[in-house]
């Protein structure tokens, strides 16, 4: 029989890791030569990735940026192969802004500058929560921004809004809860519909205070992408949210509604409800009214995302212990409360990955607006290669689209990551 | 069904039953669909009892007390609670809910909060307390239950017996006038499971009226006025705890008992 008595006479220090698992060295063992096949797969994909990049460096260098047109740049390079950047110099300016009038270009840029402050609030929790009283400014100084005209127009379409907070404020002690709700929504409906559009010309005439108006068709480029994803992005997340619980209510006229929007979307390809808004709208509309194409196309956009998005979020609320909704009920939460406080912060944590692909999807979906004729950058491509000077020109022209169109998604796919990162509490 | 020791001996000084009557549940009865779960009950629980509901599973313990505060709904019969008819009426049903503290087998902390928002939220969204005040009582329960030192961690961070802990104190922060436990140890180890009791032995000591559903039988003989065996649905047998254990009376009692007490 051995001695199982063991009694530990010197205690071992802590020693520095093995110089293999630790350092550079450790790294490129564990992560690139663990084992054979690690190792083949290593040089493989090295040997590939080195004989892309040497096939498309010398394409991409090419001293062609000044060239006025393909066929200068066939001369200067001289039956070299090489890129034709010219194009994207003499063009970029229309790719990013349309035929927006340039010396106007400033107020687009200054839109998007402030989209940022706007948004940065709402995605960073860290700066001062004073700033999303801009944020809540900024939806109506965007379209004036944009299209121009009297200031009084998005000042009157936000004074709809207080009247609609006032509606409900004073008349629920009234007359309930209910009644409170559905005032709430009339009178600002009601304000919009009929009395909107004379008081703000009526303030412009006495005091008028506009910007030049530009119009929709003169819109394009990344801003015309932009401005339909970022609208249709940021009004689809509360429609979603409001469609996801309409369809898990108790109520059967609130399900079937909402089942039935979401699989009617849902079940139709994007390109024929923008059909829809290009050319079967206006049918419906009485005869002599003008509504904006844009507006259109962007509602389109928006009713699409927002199916998609109740989906997605739709996913988050069953993958929620019903604990969660116990909890908060046994607490003496309200429905509303229960919702705003405990299960949607956990419902859209969940879903933070659907939603962002639903928000990248949206953003390039907006191409598609291409079909119904609005230029944005694949519409535009088609117009410049039609040109003369660059007919036969994709490469340079696609490149450089989807290069800016990565740009906007990958920074979208990095910020869910963060966040994803940043709201991880440990819980399982 | 371990019978967990408890060191100390129960100061009984503030325990006492009132003649004011908690909760009145008369002829109450309940079906899930078509399944009979909650056949006549009748039952009445005067302020500062301590009432230990035992049976075997699926016999509706949680069912009756999940009535208590409406998280499930009854078909018949009346329950009364704190003077206060349940029933449709969502007004009723938030003074209830408002009056009666619930803890549950899974703890069900907000996983997304900190311990110390998990006890505020309900008392500032609910009671419209100011969030200073909550924050203090919130901290003088979890001194309570002893895990003041938790109060900015997540419950994912926390032992399930923390956790149990920081959801009682979740509940005394809306100052309830009767808890409701739903197997509150029955997801713990032994050594969590002794803590936990000790928290809810402290809450019999003030006073508090309990409803425990539980098969910690060493808590009924300790802390219960009353235990009340339930089966199929109905309440079979109810007694005072030496008299329920020690000369039980229904066929179903008998039978219930020795198999978990082993004898
Ligand atoms: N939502 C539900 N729908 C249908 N039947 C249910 C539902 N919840 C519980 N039941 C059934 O009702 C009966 C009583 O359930 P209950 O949870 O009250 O039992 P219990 O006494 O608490 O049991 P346990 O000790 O296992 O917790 C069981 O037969 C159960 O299957
Ligand atoms: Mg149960």
């Amino acid at each position: 029989m051995t001695d199982i008595k063991f009694v530990r006479d010197a205690m071992v220090e802590e020693q520095e890791p093995p110089a293999a698992t630790a350092g550079f060295v450790g790294w490129i063992r564990g992560n690139l030569f663990s084992s054979t096949l690690n190792a083949i797969l290593t040089i493989l994909s090295g040997g590939f990735i080195l004989f892309v990049i040497s096939a498309l460096l010398p394409w991409i260098i090419s001293p062609t940026w000044n060239a006025g047109s393909l066929r200068e740049c066939h001369e200067i390079l001289a039956g070299h192969e090489g890129a034709c950047w010219g194009v994207i110099r003499e063009r970029w300016l229309q790719l990013l802004f349309g035929f927006y009038p340039s010396e106007l270009y400033w107020r687009v840029v200054l839109d998007f500058v402030l989209l940022i402050v706007a948004v940065a609030p709402v995605l960073f929790t860290g700066l001062p929560r004073k700033m999303l009283a801009f944020s809540a400014i900024y939806p109506f100084l965007m379209p004036w921004l944009l299209w121009g005209g009297t200031v009084w127009l998005p000042i009157a379409v936000a004074f709809g809004f207080v009247l609609g907070f006032l509606a409900h404020r004073f008349a629920k002690p009234i007359i309930g809860g209910l009644g409170g709700a559905i005032l709430a929504f009339l009178v600002p409906v009601v304000w919009w519909l009929f009395l909107a559009g004379p008081v703000s010309g009526g303030l412009a005439s006495v005091l008028p205070l506009a910007l030049e108006t530009v119009e929709s068709r003169n819109f394009g480029g990344f801003m015309l992408s932009i401005t339909i994803g970022v609208v249709a992005i940021a009004i689809s997340l509360p429609i979603g949210i409001v469609l996801a619980l309409g369809r898990q209510s108790d109520l059967l006229i609130v399900r079937s509604l909402s089942v039935g929007f979401i699989e009617f979307i849902r079940g139709v390809p994007l390109i024929t409800l923008l059909f829809v808004a290009s050319t079967l709208l206006n049918i419906f509309m009485p005869p002599g009214t003008d509504f904006d194409i844009i507006m259109r196309v962007i509602i389109m956009v928006t009713l699409f995302a927002s199916a998609y998005m109740a989906e997605v979020i739709r996913g988050g609320l069953a993958a929620l212990p019903k604990g969660q909704y116990e909890a908060a009920d046994a607490l003496g939460l309200n429905f509303w409360m229960s919702q705003r406080l405990i299960i949607m912060p956990q419902a859209l944590k969940i879903s933070i990955p659907g939603i962002v692909s639903t928000f990248i999807g949206v953003f390039k979906d907006t191409t598609l607006v291409s079909i119904i004729g609005l230029l944005d950058p694949i519409g535009l491509s088609t117009t410049i290669r039609a040109d003369q000077n660059w007919n036969g020109i994709v490469w340079e022209l696609y490149g450089f689209i989807g290069l800016l169109f990565f740009i906007f998604c990958f920074s979208m796919s990095r910020y869910s990551m963060f966040l994803e990162r940043k709201l991880q509490t440990g819980h399982r | 069904m371990s019978e967990i020791a408890l060191e100390r001996e129960v100061d009984r000084s503030h325990m006492q039953v009132s003649d004011k009557v908690a909760i009145q549940i008369s002829h109450m009865n309940k079906w899930y669909g078509t399944f009979h779960v909650l056949r006549d009950i009748n039952l009445s629980v005067n302020e500062g009892e301590r009432i230990v509901i035992a049976g075997p599973s699926g016999s509706g313990k949680s069912t009756l007390i999940r009535c208590i505060n409406r998280l499930e709904e009854h078909q018949a019969g009346d329950i009364v609670v704190d003077g206060t008819e349940l029933s449709s009426d969502l007004k009723n049903i938030d003074k209830i809910r408002s009056e009666v503290g619930m803890v549950f087998q899974h703890f069900n902390l907000f996983p997304h909060l900190t311990i110390l928002e998990n006890c505020t939220l309900a008392p500032i969204w609910v009671r419209k307390i100011p969030r200073k005040e909550a924050e203090e009582t919130a901290m003088h329960f979890l001194e309570k239950v002893k895990i003041p030192e938790q109060a900015h961690k997540y419950p994912g961070q926390l032992s399930g017996g923390q956790q149990q802990r920081v959801a009682i104190a979740r509940s005394l922060c809306m100052m309830p006038r009767i808890m409701l436990f739903d197997e509150p140890t029955s997801a713990l180890d032994p050594e969590m499971i002794k803590e936990v009791l000790e928290t809810m032995i402290q809450l019999a000591e003030e006073g508090m009226t309990m409803l425990c559903v539980t098969h910690e039988m060493g808590f009924a003989k300790q802390v219960a006025n009353r235990v009340i065996f339930m089966d199929q649905g109905q309440i079979v047998e109810q007694n005072e705890p030496n008299e329920f254990f020690n000369n039980p009376q229904h066929e179903r009692t008998k039978l219930f008992l020795s198999q978990i007490l082993g004898h």
